[in-house]
């Protein structure tokens, strides 16, 4: 999923003080599940920025509408309704999703609540770990299902460096050496002999090495 | 001011603090009429946007009653209950209203004086403190409309 987490609320007050009727609006995927922008974080920003407000006698007129993705055209049609009552937009969804608001909606503001984080997994109630940095070009079949772009400091595709001590990176000893990882999955996997060939050097246009990308199926297209 | 009277609500685990205020009624205990109590199956069914709800709707202070440390009837739901409210507690004290209008509690069902004084205790402190100033906002709003 893509992870994000609330901005501070000192920088969403001060965005918000010019306007007087904001639209807050939450996404039903990802961040509902980091708990960063579903229903119920739009419920407790708008408890707390309605506090806030009224206490300094500004109150504000705060709406609720979490959609179920903020990032397809479909459903941010359940928006247009509401905008011609709305000074501004506060959208809890990621960066993908505030984008699309500010390119429907071309006429009201729209602010961002999040700071969108990384494609991750989560390892335990309350955390979230990156996993996956889009690189285009998949290796975690090479690498026993431990990616080394995403989960290495130095997304080295032979590794370890010289740097990793007792499975942890020297980078931080909280993170796992990412080669460490892929040892040991691939003795448990009994296939040692991948970690022996050597991953070419990576070509990084597919990722972002040549700009924004895009996907287009034909078969799908219109 | 000297006649304020604070609203508190009081969000009370079912297995202690809720029959505890069953057993300060029974031991004929007086605790303030200020205290509104709200039953939960267990303190970890609170959430932070239960108690911001709660605030915004013009509640003077919110506590959360639930079991003593590793006496919990669902095993850690008073520990995570624990978490939440710092959260909010942090949360109030960005926007302004102060992380002391809320706290947590910790007592077992047989602990009915301990109900009653926690409940004396916390209304003093809202007392202390004051109306919440979200409510005084709410009643200009009113007054403004009426």
């Amino acid at each position: 999923m893509i992870t994000a987490e609330r901005k501070p609320l000192e920088e969403l007050i001060e965005c918000l003080k010019p306007y007087r009727r904001i639209l807050l609006a939450g996404c039903n995927e990802c961040v509902t599940v980091c708990a960063a922008g579903g229903r119920k974080e739009v419920g407790i920003l708008s408890s707390a920025l309605n506090m806030h407000f009224m206490k300094e006698g500004k109150p504000l007129e705060i709406k609720e509408i979490t959609l179920e993705r903020q990032c397809d055209p479909e459903y941010l049609e359940q928006l247009a309704p509401q905008m011609d009552q709305v000074d501004a937009v506060l959208s809890m969804a990621c960066g993908c999703g505030v984008q699309e608001v500010a390119r429907r909606f071309k006429e009201t503001p729209v602010f961002p609540a999040l700071n969108t984080k990384f494609m991750g997994a989560s390892e335990r109630p309350g955390m979230w770990a990156e996993r996956c940095q889009g690189c285009g070009d998949c290796v975690l079949g090479s690498t026993g299902g431990v990616c080394p772009i995403s989960r290495c400091s130095k997304q080295l595709l032979n590794g370890p460096c010289g740097g990793s001590t007792l499975g942890k990176c020297e980078v931080n000893p909280d993170i796992d050496c990412a080669w460490q990882l892929i040892w040991d999955r691939l003795k448990a996997l009994g296939k040692t002999e991948l970690y022996e060939e050597n991953l070419p050097a990576k070509d990084w246009r597919p990722g972002r090495g040549a700009g924004p990308r895009k996907i287009l199926r034909e078969d799908l297209a219109s | 001011m000297e006649n304020f009277e604070p609203v508190i609500v009081a969000y009370c685990c079912h297995y202690c603090a809720y029959t505890a205020a069953d057993m300060a009624g029974s031991m004929r205990l007086r605790y303030p009429a200020n205290v509104k109590i709200i039953r939960v199956p267990c303190t970890g069914k609170v959430d932070a946007i239960h108690i911001m709800k709660a605030l915004e709707k013009g509640a003077d202070g919110v506590y959360v009653a639930g079991c003593l440390e590793g006496d919990c009837h669902f095993k850690n739901g008073n520990t995570r209950a624990a978490r939440r409210l710092a959260y909010v507690k942090k949360l109030l004290d960005d926007i302004g209203i102060g992380g002391e209008r809320v706290e947590m509690f910790l007592m077992s069902a047989g602990m009915g004086e301990r109900f009653a004084q926690t409940a004396s205790d916390f209304t003093e402190k809202i007392r202390t403190l004051g109306p919440n100033p979200v409510k005084a906002a709410l009643g200009e709003a009113k007054r403004a409309v009426g």
